[in-house]
């Protein structure tokens, strides 16, 4: 490896508050190193603006998400009657539309996360802590669903079970904790060889105890970090479904959906697809460019 | 390297059967069963109707005969396109995705290759930034939104390409297809080649071979090149399941005869035969590339040998 003196300082700064102090001054490191990272403070800034609006928007704009207006059908971005993004095929506001889908495709990104983290990390953990035929059981599991085409798996469950909004949340979650699970073994194997869980085994706490009190916390920085990167695939992946009409139905609406129904109007109504196509871009942006942010203020090494 | 592929292989067997066992089930476990829409049949009818898809059998003996069927490539009829068996569609349907496939494959490869390779070797220039933006951007835009867009620009407003359709396969109707289906992965490709060549030309046999007094052309193309190039070969796999999975709506927007095209109406009409003989052709498939690309990158780099244990 090589290091230039810069990066040398930064790891011996790190390594040296780790062993003096508690735990949390090396999240303070990470902090102040993350808040340095101007793009990926602007995305947090840019992120929250998006979340905070997602749920005020539908709640105080003029237009309801369903009220059609017959007189206004695809009428043109203007700031007349408050139709700032235009409206569609059915007189819609799209303004509103496109923040309501935003507070759906936001909430899908989070709970499948949510899912694939609580999955992942709890076998991850396992795996890593228990350790021998079992760990290399757990593991062999994980690489034969890896190779599998998942998004496939989730169209057919979709296709069996009908078309369901909590369906879709489970699915997608139950698919994409692989990854999560693999972060977490490997780092956990690290961690069980540190003397501190030596010394907690020494003192008779029980492995439960263990694995809460001292592998998961001590695992949680490549976790944070992947799960950054996870929340704009989900997203993805969500729009991705309702775009080919598996994933969010009507009357609810999401970007995919809206872009999906945009698609059909390009020539038309450019529109339709122009604002909810921009805003879930600025999001994958902005999650890529926290997640950058995120790695390189834990693990200074990498850079 | 036998044992390698002989753990490779321990691991691709398990995957098929736990395919085709979760299918089956998954298959049987559908809400309603196949014959719900014709409610007033009279018992026998039903009896007999049953017994012609071995309904009336036990369910270890109808998984036999599911997974024998599908070993011999027979996946039922379709229940939607009548007078089509799922075999049939497939057959029609494949041609048509793997020349998109395989295309849009070549072009990531080619495109994000180069794209890789300048950006590293001029590491930190503007034109390393502006390749860099541009794969950010590839990464964030999913093909769903690129797609339409493509179809707008160079079909409708300046009419150089049809804006969907097949047409037997006329380059002319490729161009956007492939375009939309390469882009996500020229991103990835770009990145992946960057930052292998970056780690490569600061490794001690590169200082060496400059050392040496090699110009630097040479430097790149005899030593940079090879060594970085082979993580590449790991990636094909996962690039392969991308394209394919892309390929679904690529083909929707387009309106292309593959069988992503199917699939997805096969979904939408919950027509489960086709679904789910889709699902395992794909499945197969991938495992199968999955696995030769895994064998040629251990047999490229030895210490993926080792680290597979």
């Amino acid at each position: 490896m090589s290091a230039k003196p810069g990066e040398l300082l930064g790891s011996g700064a790190l390594a040296s508050a780790a062993a003096g102090q508690a735990s949390r001054s090396l999240w303070a490191q990470a902090a102040r190193r993350f808040r340095r990272n101007r793009a990926a403070m602007g995305s947090v800034y840019i992120l929250s603006l998006i979340a905070v609006t997602a749920v005020l928007v539908p709640m105080f704009w003029p237009h309801g998400i369903e009220d059609a207006s017959w007189e206004k059908i695809l009428a043109p971005p203007s700031f007349d009657d408050w139709h700032w993004f235009g409206t569609d095929a059915n007189g819609r506001d799209l303004l509103v539309r496109v923040f309501y889908g935003g507070r759906i495709s936001l909430t899908i990104g989070l709970l499948t996360t949510m899912v694939a983290l609580s999955i992942g990390v709890t076998y991850g953990a396992l795996a890593g802590f228990v350790g021998g035929r079992t760990d290399g059981f757990m593991m062999r599991f994980v690489d034969v669903l890896y190779s599998l085409p998942l998004l496939f798996f989730i169209i057919l469950l979709v296709t069996v079970f009908g078309r369901n909004i909590y369906l879709v949340f489970v699915a997608i979650g139950a698919v994409e904790w692989l990854t999560m699970s693999r972060i977490v073994r490997g780092q956990t194997l690290t961690v069980k060889s540190k003397e501190f869980v030596e010394s907690a085994v020494a003192i008779g706490m029980s492995r439960s105890a263990i694995l809460a009190r001292y592998i998961i916390p001590n695992v949680l920085g490549p976790v944070v970090v992947y799960v950054t990167l996870l929340i704009p695939t989900n997203i993805v992946i969500e729009s991705y479904l309702s775009f080919i009409g598996l994933g969010v139905q009507e009357p609810l609406t999401s970007w995919g959906l809206l872009i999906s129904q945009g698609s059909g109007q390009l020539d038309s109504a450019p529109w339709l697809i122009f604002f909810p196509a921009t805003l879930l871009a600025i999001t994958m942006f902005c999650f890529n460019f926290i997640g950058d942010g995120l790695r390189d203020a834990l693990d200074p090494r990498d850079r | 390297m036998s044992a390698f592929i002989l753990r490779r292989l321990l691991i691709a067997i398990p995957t098929v059967c736990v395919i085709a066992t979760a299918s089956f089930f998954l298959m049987r476990a559908a809400p309603g069963g196949p014959f719900d829409a014709e409610a007033d049949l009279e018992p026998e009818v039903l009896e007999n109707i049953r017994a012609a898809y071995d309904l009336d059998k036990p369910l270890l003996v109808q998984f036999q005969i599911y997974v024998s069927n599908a070993i011999r490539g027979d996946f039922g009829p379709s229940l939607v396109y009548k007078d089509f068996s799922v075999t049939e569609l497939v057959a029609i349907g494949l041609p048509v995705s793997l020349q998109l496939g395989a295309w849009a494959m070549l072009v990531a490869l080619v495109l994000g290759g180069l794209a890789g390779i300048i950006a590293a070797l001029r590491q930190n220039r503007l034109i390393d930034h502006a390749i860099m933006a541009m794969a950010m951007t590839g990464i964030a835009i999913p093909s769903f939104v690129v797609a339409p867009i493509l179809a707008l620009f160079f079909g409708l407003y300046l009419r150089l390409l049809p804006v969907a359709g097949w047409n037997d396969g006329a380059w002319q109707n490729m161009v956007l297809p492939v375009t939309a289906l390469a882009l996500p992965q020229v991103a990835v490709i770009a990145r992946l080649v960057r930052g292998g060549m970056l780690e490569v030309l600061r490794s001690n046999f590169v200082r060496t071979a400059r050392a040496k007094g090699l110009p630097e052309y040479r430097v790149v193309s005899a030593h940079v090149l090879r060594s970085a190039l082979i993580p590449l070969v790991g990636y094909l796999g996962p690039a392969l399941a991308g394209i394919m999975t892309g390929s679904l709506v690529i083909e929707l927007i387009f309106n292309l005869p593959g069988i992503g095209r199917y699939f997805i109406q096969g979904a939408l009409n919950r027509d489960y035969p086709l679904v789910m003989g889709v699902v395992v052709i794909y499945a197969c498939l991938i495992i199968t590339l999955n696995l030769l690309s895994d064998l040629a990158y251990a047999a490229l780099d030895p210490r993926v040998r080792r680290a597979y244990r």
